[in-house]
C-alpha cells in the first residue's frame, strides 16, 4: 500500500530531527513525500491537487515537530481545506473511508514530561485526541502514532537510530499491519 | 592638435548640458557647440576638415552599432511591416521631394541625393527621445521604430547605389576623391558587390574563430583591441575595395549581431562611439556655413518647409493606412520629420562624387541641422497642443454617446489607466460580479481591450466632464492605475478637489511618486516594481536553498519594513542629508532584524530541558 508522508515544517532547513526522520522516510519504498511548506509557502493550498493525492494513497502520514501541543499552522489550514465536507466526511463524504492516518511527531519534551507528573500533564496520546477524532470522523482508521522526544537533546547517532525506527514505523503501516 | 582636442571637449562638455537642461538633446548640444567654434563664430576650430576625417569614424562606429543590434531572424519575422511601412516611407518620401527638386530646376542626381538626405530620419534622436518620453512602447512608438529599422537596413543599397549617381548624371561637377571616379556606374557597383561578399565572409569564418581564440586568453583589454581591430579593419578593407567604411561595419555589425559576443562588442566599441560621434557632430556644427544661411535663409527655410511638410504628409497618410489611430498617426508624423545624422555622411559622399555642389551641400547641411533643433520644439508642440486638443475634439463625441450616464451608475469603482496594472485589477473585480467604469488614454490599445470584452472608454481622465460621465460623484473608489506620474498626480488632484468623497487607490511609479502621493494625503498606494522585485529576491532566496516558507515570510517582511520606511522617509525626501541618513538607518534596521532571526518560527531551546531530570520546562 501506497503512504502519503505529509512532511509539515515551516524552517526545513534548520530542522534536524525532522530532516534525519524525512530522509529515513525517503528510501522507504512506496512512500510519497509531500513537502506541504514547501508548497505553500503562502498557505494558499491546492485543494483539488491535495485530495487528487489523498485517494491517490491508502496511508497517510501527518510528519511534523510538536508545535504548542498540537502541528505547525499550515497543517490546521490544511485540513481546514482539504478535508471539506462532501469529500472527507458529512453527507458524499466518503473518499476516505477505509484508509489509515498516522502521526509521527517530534517534542521537544521528554517522555517523563508527557504524564499526569509531569510538566505537560497529559500523556501525548492524549495530546493527539483531535487527530484521533479527526480520523474517526473521515472513516480511516488512526495507527499508533511515532513519537520521537526530547529531540534537540538527540545525538546524529541516536537521531539516525529513530531515523531507523521511522522507516520500521512507515514499512508496517504500508504493509497494513495494525501498527 | 592637443589644443584642439582640448578646444572640442571643452566646447562639448559645456553645450551638451545645457542643451539638455533645455530639453534640446545632446545631439543639438554638440551641433550648437561646433556652430560656436566654426569660423563665422569663434572661429577656434582650426583644421576642422582634418579632425572631420578622424571624426566620420564616429559614424563608421555608430552603423556597426545599429548593425549589431539588428538580428537577421528578428527582422524576418516582422518583414512584412518594414518594407510596407518603412519603405514606402523611404520611397515616396524621397520620390516626392526629388520631384520637388526636379520641378525648381535642380538637376536629377542632385534632387534625388537631396530626396534621400532628407527622406531618412535620425535614429539616435528619435529613439532617445521617445525613451525619455516613454513612448517607445505605443503604437506609434513600433511604428516608428520599424520605419527607422528600415532606414537602416535600406542605407545597404543607398551607399552601394550611391555612385550610380554620380556616375550617371551629366549635370554633376566632377567628382574628385572618390575612389570610384572615372568608371561607369554599373562596374563600380559590380565591384562593390565582390567586396560586400568578400566582408559578409570574413564575418562567418575570420572574426569568429578571431574572437573565440581571445575569449580564451581571458584578456579584457584584448577583447577591446579585437573589437576596434574589426571594426577598423572592415572599414579599410571596405575603403580599399571604393565601398563606404560606413556601409561594410554596418554589415560587419549584422552580420555579428547573432553571434556570442554582440554584449562584448557593443561594449567596447560604445564608448569610442560616443566620443567620435559626438566629434562628428562638432565637426558639421564647426563646417555650418553661417554666411550661406545668412545669405539664403529663404532658400534654406524653402527647403525645410518641404522637409517638414512632405515627410509629415507622407507620414499622416502612412499612418492612418496602417490603421493607426489619429493620435498615434500624428506621433509617428512628427517624430520622424527630424533629418538623420547619416544624412551628413551622404552629404560629403555626394559632395566629393560631385553629385552636389558646394553651396547645395551646404544648403542641405543646414537643413538637416535645422531639423534636428526643431525635434525638441515638435516634441513639446505635440504634448501641449496636439494630445489635448485631440482629446478635446474627440471626447465629448465619444464621452456623450459612449458613456450612458445610467449604465454605469451602478458601477462603484472606476479604473483610470487599463495597461498591466490596470486590467489586471479590472479582471480581479469582474470575475467577483464588480464591474468598474474604465477609461484609458490610448485609443489603439482600447480596441484591442475591446476585442478581449471589456468595454473601456477612451478618454482623458483628469478632465472633469469625463470624469462626471463616468459617474464619479456616485462611486465609492477610484482605481488610478496610469503610468504617467505626472498624470495621475493631475488626475487624483481634480478628484480630491471635487469629488472628496472617493477612496483613492493609486498606482505609484516609484518613491518619489510615492513621495508625492503621500504630500497629497494619499494613503493607498502601490508602487509597481515592489511586488515583483519582492517575487524576483524570494525566488533568489529559495534557489539559494532557503525553504519556500521562510523565504516567502522575508518577502513579506521586507515588503512591510519598506511600506513602513517609504512611509517614515516621505517627510525627508526633499532633504538629501536627512533623507539618506534616515534611508541607511532603516536599511541597516531591516538586515538587523534577520540577524535576530525574528522573521523565521524560533527553533526555541526553552523547549527542551537541558537534562533529562530537568522537568521544569518541555
Ligand atoms: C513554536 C514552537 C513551539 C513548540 N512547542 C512545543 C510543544 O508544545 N511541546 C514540545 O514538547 N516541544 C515544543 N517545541 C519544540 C519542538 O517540538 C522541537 O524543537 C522540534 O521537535 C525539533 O525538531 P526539528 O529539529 O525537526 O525542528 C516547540 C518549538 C517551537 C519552535
Amino acid at each position: 500500500m501506497s503512504v502519503l508522508l505529509q512532511f509539515v515544517h515551516p524552517v526545513a532547513r534548520k530542522s534536524r530531527a525532522n530532516r534525519a526522520l524525512l530522509d529515513a522516510a525517503r528510501a522507504v519504498q512506496g512512500v510519497t513525500v509531500n513537502d506541504l511548506y514547501e508548497l505553500y509557502p503562502d498557505f494558499h493550498i491546492d485543494v483539488a491537487r491535495e485530495q487528487a493525492l489523498l485517494e491517490a494513497h491508502a496511508v497517510v502520514v501527518f510528519q511534523h515537530p510538536f508545535y504548542w501541543y498540537s502541528a505547525p499552522a499550515l497543517l490546521k489550514e490544511w485540513q481546514d481545506l482539504v478535508l471539506a465536507a462532501g469529500f472527507a466526511y458529512g453527507p458524499g463524504g466518503t473518499r476516505l473511508r477505509g484508509k489509515t492516518l498516522g502521526s509521527a511527531l517530534t517534542t521537544g519534551g521528554a517522555a517523563e514530561a508527557y504524564s499526569p507528573t509531569g510538566h505537560n500533564r497529559y500523556p501525548i496520546r492524549a495530546l493527539l485526541a483531535p487527530f484521533d477524532q479527526t480520523a474517526h470522523l473521515c472513516g480511516m482508521r488512526y495507527a499508533e502514532p511515532f513519537v520521537v522526544h526530547a529531540a534537540p537533546r538527540l545525538s546524529d547517532a541516536a537521531l539516525a537510530e529513530e531515523g531507523a525506527r521511522y522507516a520500521d514505523w512507515l514499512r508496517a503501516l504500508a504493509a497494513g499491519a495494525p501498527v | 592638435m592637443l589644443v584642439q582636442a582640448f578646444i572640442y571637449l571643452a566646447a562639448a562638455a559645456l553645450a551638451v548640458p545645457v542643451a539638455k537642461r533645455l530639453g534640446l538633446g545632446s545631439v543639438l548640444g554638440y551641433l550648437l557647440a561646433g556652430a560656436a567654434l566654426g569660423p563665422s563664430v569663434l572661429n577656434l576650430a582650426g583644421s576642422a576638415a582634418e579632425l572631420g576625417h578622424f571624426a566620420e569614424f564616429g559614424v563608421v562606429m555608430l552603423l556597426f552599432l545599429v548593425g549589431l543590434e539588428l538580428r537577421l531572424s528578428e527582422l524576418w519575422a516582422m518583414r512584412a511591416r518594414l518594407l510596407g511601412l518603412g519603405g514606402l516611407q523611404v520611397v515616396v518620401t524621397a520620390g516626392l521631394l526629388a520631384a520637388l527638386g526636379l520641378a525648381a530646376d535642380v538637376a536629377w542626381p542632385a534632387a534625388t541625393a537631396g530626396g534621400v538626405i532628407l527622406a531618412l530620419s535620425s535614429t539616435a534622436i528619435i529613439i532617445q527621445t521617445l525613451q525619455e518620453k516613454r513612448l517607445m512602447g505605443t503604437p506609434g512608438g513600433q511604428a516608428t521604430f520599424s520605419i527607422l529599422l528600415f532606414q537602416a537596413l535600406a542605407i545597404i543599397p543607398i551607399l552601394a547605389l550611391w555612385p550610380l549617381l554620380g556616375g550617371g548624371g551629366g549635370a554633376g561637377e566632377a567628382g574628385h576623391g572618390a575612389a570610384a571616379a572615372g568608371r561607369p556606374g554599373w562596374q563600380v557597383a559590380l565591384g562593390y558587390l565582390g567586396g560586400l561578399a568578400a566582408i559578409i565572409a570574413a564575418g562567418r569564418f575570420l572574426i569568429r574563430p578571431l574572437f573565440r581564440a581571445i575569449a580564451r586568453t581571458g584578456l579584457r583589454e584584448l577583447f577591446t583591441v579585437a573589437a576596434l581591430l574589426v571594426v577598423v579593419g572592415i572599414a579599410a578593407i571596405t575603403e580599399a575595395v571604393g565601398l563606404s567604411a560606413a556601409l561594410g561595419t554596418f554589415i560587419g555589425g549584422v552580420l555579428l549581431a547573432d553571434s556570442e559576443y554582440r554584449h562584448e562588442l557593443v561594449a567596447d566599441i560604445e564608448p569610442f562611439k560616443g566620443l567620435l560621434l559626438g566629434l562628428f557632430f562638432i565637426t558639421v556644427g564647426a563646417s555650418l556655413d553661417m554666411p550661406l544661411i545668412a545669405r539664403e535663409p529663404v532658400a534654406i527655410l524653402a527647403l525645410l518647409g518641404a522637409m517638414v511638410l512632405v515627410k509629415s504628409g507622407v507620414l499622416l497618410a502612412l499612418g492612418r493606412l496602417f490603421r493607426l489611430g489619429w493620435d498615434q498617426t500624428l506621433l509617428l508624423a512628427l517624430v520622424l520629420i527630424v533629418g538623420d545624422e547619416f544624412a551628413f555622411v551622404l552629404i560629403s559622399l555626394s559632395r566629393a562624387q560631385g553629385v552636389l555642389g558646394a553651396e547645395q551641400a551646404g544648403l542641405l547641411t543646414a537643413t538637416v541641422a535645422l531639423s534636428m533643433a526643431l525635434t525638441p520644439l515638435l516634441f513639446l508642440a505635440y504634448e501641449r497642443i496636439v494630445v489635448p486638443r485631440l482629446i478635446a475634439a474627440r471626447a465629448p463625441a465619444k464621452a456623450a454617446d459612449e458613456i450612458d450616464p445610467a449604465a454605469v451608475r451602478d458601477h462603484e469603482v472606476i479604473i483610470a489607466g487599463f495597461g498591466r496594472v490596470g486590467h489586471v485589477v479590472g479582471r480581479m473585480l469582474r470575475a467577483h460580479g464588480r464591474t468598474a467604469t474604465v477609461l484609458d488614454l490610448d485609443s489603439d490599445y482600447i480596441e484591442l481591450i475591446r476585442k478581449l470584452g471589456f468595454k473601456v472608454f477612451y478618454g482623458d481622465a483628469t478632465r472633469l466632464d469625463l470624469l462626471h460621465a463616468a459617474g464619479a460623484a456616485h462611486a465609492k473608489i477610484f482605481v488610478v492605475a496610469i503610468d504617467q506620474p505626472a498624470q495621475s498626480l493631475a488626475l487624483v488632484e481634480t478628484l480630491q478637489k471635487h469629488f472628496p468623497h472617493l477612496t483613492l487607490l493609486v498606482r505609484a511609479e516609484g518613491r518619489v511618486h510615492a513621495y508625492e502621493l503621500q504630500k497629497r494625503g494619499v494613503k493607498f498606494f502601490y508602487r509597481e516594481m515592489l511586488g515583483s522585485a519582492l517575487d524576483l529576491g524570494e525566488a533568489t532566496l529559495r534557489q539559494l536553498g532557503h525553504g519556500a516558507h521562510e523565504a516567502h515570510r522575508a518577502a513579506r517582511a521586507f515588503r512591510r519594513h519598506d511600506e513602513e520606511a517609504v512611509r517614515a522617509l516621505a517627510e525627508h525626501w526633499e532633504d538629501d542629508d536627512v533623507y539618506f541618513s534616515e534611508a541607511r538607518k532603516s536599511i541597516e534596521a531591516f538586515e538587523k532584524m534577520f540577524e535576530d532571526d525574528r522573521a523565521t518560527p524560533p527553533s526555541d531551546p526553552a523547549w527542551a530541558p537541558a537534562a533529562p531530570e530537568d522537568r521544569s520546562r518541555g
